[in-house]
């Protein structure tokens, strides 16, 4: 079993990107859990979602403490919300940031294992024309974790966007295009 | 099907209906509640103009009304509540003395 | 053939409406209503029910809205939470002893306060008093078997009573996890029709519903209430075999989870019970005889079933997440308790409110009190009977 944690800003779809992961490895044959831990109600807040992705259908229901992987939409957080608590050094935290690994390690209080960041905002801008950090993150969560098979992710993946997209057929590309490109672009610390 | 006439207080409780729901309309003319009144009005027959503006005002409908006119009070069911005397502009019903 | 799906809760259960396409759904549009309004919403935009969708003030008339349209013969729906569950407590009574079976389904949360508005069983347990039949859920997928047998349930002329199909605020009605749905025209079948034989504007014989009952009535209304409760035990069961029989599904008052040769157990319900089993795994892998009942049907409350399955237990901890204010323990600890007084052999039986307003039960909190019935089956000292979990201590 993989648990993954996500770190967001409410407002900024952290929920709908574990949504999204949970999709993928749905698709991908997994049983999973998606769910979010709801503090106060308020954009820009920060919160927190969960992903559980198994091969059994798993029916532990708390909260996750001790995640193998961690993501974090928004770099502002790790200043203030202890992002890499209880993160397996086996495991990984996933970044959305310009910035590299190397530059970020020092602000993540000491955590020993692998840091990643991917430039979640660059890759959308350049393949959609505005910035929707969850496709990048998603694709970058799936290189990293490798809970899901790269290839069938970016198959089922394609379906699901022509299935979502019929009515703008247009916008299928640049999304698969997005996920490809941000699984080849994650930047991997040492 | 349970008539409201077999429903009395000496019933055991398998014979109640459902939810105490009563499977008839206008059952009320099994309950003289004009037992209950305790002012009576009296309708002069002198005074009314058949204006009809009683008989819709009464919440017990019991100011009959047949052919245009009304007739005498159902003292079964009226509870003395005065209103008709209220909205009877020309004063042909006012409250029975001996009450 | 099931249908390989992911969902959340709310939407599991708004997917089981939509496939039986109630006559009328009346609900409250405002926080603290659930998405499922809002998803079947957009089934009744669509064209995929035709059922009236009426939108009330508040839920103490989306339930009366409901009760009327019951009265004239409609299968009626509507779904809440907390404070609206709260709302509704005057009405909630009035369905029952109408006998009038609406199907509510709720979201289980806290009650304020302090203001919260994640997941206990404040709302629910409540008013597990008001006459309505009560299913709870470990998961979404119960959750969903649990509506699909709800109205026949409820429906059954020896019942006639409403039924709330509860499932965990956030932790099932927000979670989305795998999920084997049944095809529409599986769940029309298995649902049927709802043909009640009077209703109000029935042309041979009207009908008129709630009536003033004065206590040379009252008191045989009740009994009859009573007895609808305790018919309602083998309409669940045969309902549940008729379930198992088309879906592949087995339910029951409770699931015994393993439970044969077990000595220390705990009596749990919702997603806290799965995540209880995972420390019943650990702990039996390591040879301890730890087992759990998790209970699905809270009223009507399966009281000797239960004890039965309790009896051969050294020790017991029945885990209530509501607090009742009693003094004394939680609900689920009275009733529980209570089944088993009677018993010729009885376990030590403790009480623990945990998971208030959302406080996180864990599988280790899970092992914590296994570990406390250990203590008390060797020493046969129960120490303190009413405690609380989880919370912080000075």
């Amino acid at each position: 079993m993989i648990e993954i944690r996500w770190h967001g800003r409410g407002g900024q779809g952290a929920k709908t990107a574990s949504q999204l992961l949970a999709d993928a490895a749905f698709m991908a044959g997994k049983y999973v859990q998606s769910f979010p831990e709801y503090g106060p109600e308020r954009s820009g807040a920060p919160i927190t979602a969960y992903n559980r992705i198994s091969e059994e259908r798993c029916s532990v229901h708390s909260n996750i403490y001790d995640p193998d992987y961690v993501a974090v939409v928004d770099e502002t957080l790790l200043e203030s919300v202890d992002v890499t608590g209880g993160l397996k050094t086996s495991g990984a935290i996933i970044i959305n940031s310009a910035k590299s690994p190397d530059e970020l390690k020092p602000h993540l209080r000491g955590y020993a294992g692998r840091v990643c960041t991917i430039d979640a905002r660059e890759i959308s801008q350049r393949n959609l024309g505005a910035y929707f950090p969850n496709t990048p993150m998603l694709a970058a969560v799936v290189a990293v974790s490798g809970c899901v098979d790269r290839e069938q992710f970016l198959k089922d993946m394609e379906e699901s966007y022509r299935h979502k997209f019929a009515k703008k057929p247009q916008v299928v590309e640049g999304n698969l295009k997005c996920l490809r490109e941000a699984m080849d672009e994650v930047r991997y610390g040492a | 099907m349970k008539k409201a006439a077999e429903i009395n207080e000496q019933i055991p409780w398998q014979e109640v209906t459902v939810g105490c729901e009563i499977y008839e309309p206008g059952t009320s003319r099994l309950t003289k509640t004009g037992e209950w009144r305790s002012r009576t009005p009296e309708w002069i027959r002198e005074k009314c103009k058949q204006c009809l503006l009683c008989a819709p005002f009464c919440p017990d409908a019991s100011i009959p009304v047949e052919d245009g006119k009304r007739g005498e009070f159902d003292y079964d069911h009226c509870k003395g509540c005065g209103i008709c005397i209220k909205a009877c502009p020309f004063n042909a019903i006012t409250w029975r003395e001996d009450a | 053939m099931s249908i390989r799906e992911r969902l959340s809760g709310n939407e599991a259960i708004a997917t089981a409406m939509r496939q039986i396409n109630p006559d009328v759904f009346a609900m409250f549009p405002i926080t603290p209503s659930t998405e499922i309004p809002q998803y079947f919403a957009q089934y009744v935009a669509d064209g995929k029910v035709d059922t009236e969708f009426i939108c009330v003030e508040s839920e103490h008339s989306s339930l009366s809205a409901c009760l009327g349209a019951e009265a004239a013969g409609c299968r009626a729906v509507t779904a809440t939470s907390s404070a609206g569950l709260s709302f509704m407590n005057e009405v909630l009574y009035v369905a029952a002893s109408s006998r009038l079976p609406v199907v509510l389904a709720v979201s289980c949360r806290a009650l304020t306060g302090p203001i919260n508005i994640n997941h206990d069983y404040s709302d629910s347990m409540a008013e597990r008093d008001s006459g309505f039949i009560q299913l709870y859920a470990e998961n979404n997928q119960e959750v969903y078997d649990n509506y699909l047998m709800a109205h026949r349930i409820a429906e059954h002329p020896d019942v006639r009573l409403p039924l709330m199909v509860c499932e965990d605020g956030f932790i099932t009605s927000h979670a989305i996890e795998n999920i084997e749905l049944e095809e529409d025209a599986a769940v029309k079948a298995f649902v049927g029709e709802y043909r009640p034989e009077n209703y109000l504007l029935k042309k041979e014989n009207p009908l008129a519903v709630g009536p003033y009952g004065v206590s040379g009535y009252y008191m045989e209304a009740r009994v009859a209430q009573a007895h609808a409760m305790m018919n309602a035990k083998k309409v669940i069961l045969d309902v549940a075999a008729d379930f198992e029989k088309t879906f592949g599904r087995s339910y029951g008052f409770f699931e015994s989870y393993r439970m044969e040769d077990a000595e220390l157990a705990m009596v749990i319900m919702g997603s806290s019970a799965g995540t209880a089993k995972a420390a019943v795994d650990e702990l039996r892998a390591e040879g301890v005889k730890a087992g759990l009942v998790k209970i699905r049907v809270f009223r009507p409350f399966p009281g000797e079933e239960l004890a039965q399955v309790l009896s051969g237990c050294k020790a017991v901890a029945v885990m209530d997440k509501s607090e009742g204010f009693s003094a004394n323990g939680g609900p689920l600890y009275a009733e529980t308790a209570g089944a088993c007084f009677n018993l010729e052999q009885r376990p030590k039986m403790v009480d623990i409110v945990f998971g208030l307003g959302g406080r996180d039960f864990t599988v280790e909190a899970a092992r914590s009190v296994y570990g406390r019935l250990e203590q008390i089956a060797r020493t046969g000292e129960t120490g303190p009977l009413y405690t609380h979990m989880g919370q912080r201590e000075a």
